[in-house]
């Protein structure tokens, strides 16, 4: 547990994909604007995405999902995460890793980190694969 | 072969730049010319990050590449070249080095004293004025986000 306020999250990416994964999220979890929130780069430059990124972000400590690595709002979380040291970038954003962040966002920033990170990439899955993650439900030998 | 993009774009590195004129272009190269990024080491450290692997990018000042871009023109790496507001292609071309050649305009965002023009355009008088001049030293100007956008105008662009 940590004793600071909770993580916010905000997540940032083109187009409508910000609004439509944490819209997701609160349908699902019931999570309100101060735990996730949206940021669109929709018709914005460097810099009014980046007033639009710290403006969501508030202050205290802070988790930005960005869709991708390279572009706009990666530059901007990258900017702003320079300056602000309670501030981290994921890049590669998806609903799994969302919906464990806000079940957990008491937890410190660092810890927060390594679990987004393994919950985003552990979400990518397929039902063919050998070792997927779901439980085995072979008959067992007899 | 010559610089196969030159475009004028707040962003600079983004997606559409990477990805959409990526797959378009296929560039080995990309030239940032911005007297700030130039001047500011851990700024071309993020915007070398938005470029993919196998693909070099280079940072230079206006004065810089006006000197250098009759050699990039030459030069065998197929060469993106970006500005981040008219006025930095419009001191590149002032000597005639761009003439005849088309400059795409591919987002110059909101900002107090713009209007819109495209959904990814908006001048006030000092980028409408920029654009004109970079017209008159015989740059081909239109405005295109995406490849897969209709180009337009100049005229249309000062129209609006």
């Amino acid at each position: 547990m940590s004793e600071s306020a909770p993580v916010r999250g905000v997540v940032v990416g083109h187009g409508g994909l910000a609004e439509g994964l944490v819209d997701a999220v609160r349908q699902i979890t019931g999570a309100d604007g101060d735990m996730i929130s949206a940021v669109s780069n929709r018709g914005l430059g460097p810099e009014a995405l980046r007033e639009r990124l710290e403006a969501a972000l508030g202050a205290g400590p802070a988790l930005v999902f960005v869709d991708l690595s390279m572009g706009s709002c990666g530059m901007a979380a990258r900017r702003i995460a320079r300056e602000r040291p309670d501030t981290a970038v994921l890049f590669g954003v998806n609903l799994p890793q969302l919906l464990d962040f806000v079940t957990h966002r008491d937890l410190s920033l660092q810890e927060i980190v390594a679990r987004a990170l393994e919950r985003g990439r552990s979400a990518i899955c397929c039902d063919d694969e050998p070792d997927g993650a779901h439980a085995d439900r072979s008959a067992p030998d007899r | 072969m010559p610089i196969v993009l030159h475009r004028i774009d707040e962003r600079l590195i983004h997606g559409q730049v990477v990805l959409g004129w990526g797959a378009e272009l296929e560039p080995d190269r990309y030239i940032i010319v911005d007297d700030s990024v130039a001047d500011t080491p851990w700024e071309q450290e993020l915007y070398a990050v938005g470029v993919p692997g196998g693909r070099s990018v280079e940072f230079h000042t206006v004065e810089d590449a006006r000197r250098l871009h009759e050699r990039w023109q030459a030069d065998a790496a197929r060469t993106v070249l970006l500005t981040k507001m008219p006025d930095g292609m419009r001191a590149l071309a002032a000597a005639g080095a761009l003439r005849g050649v088309d400059v795409n305009v591919g987002g110059i965002h909101h900002a107090a004293g713009r209007e819109m023009v495209l959904p990814y355009v908006f001048l006030g008088p000092r980028e409408r004025a920029d654009l004109r001049g970079l017209a008159e030293a015989g740059a081909v100007v239109t405005a295109r986000d995406v490849p897969a956008a209709r180009p337009i105008s100049l005229a249309r662009l000062l129209d609006g």
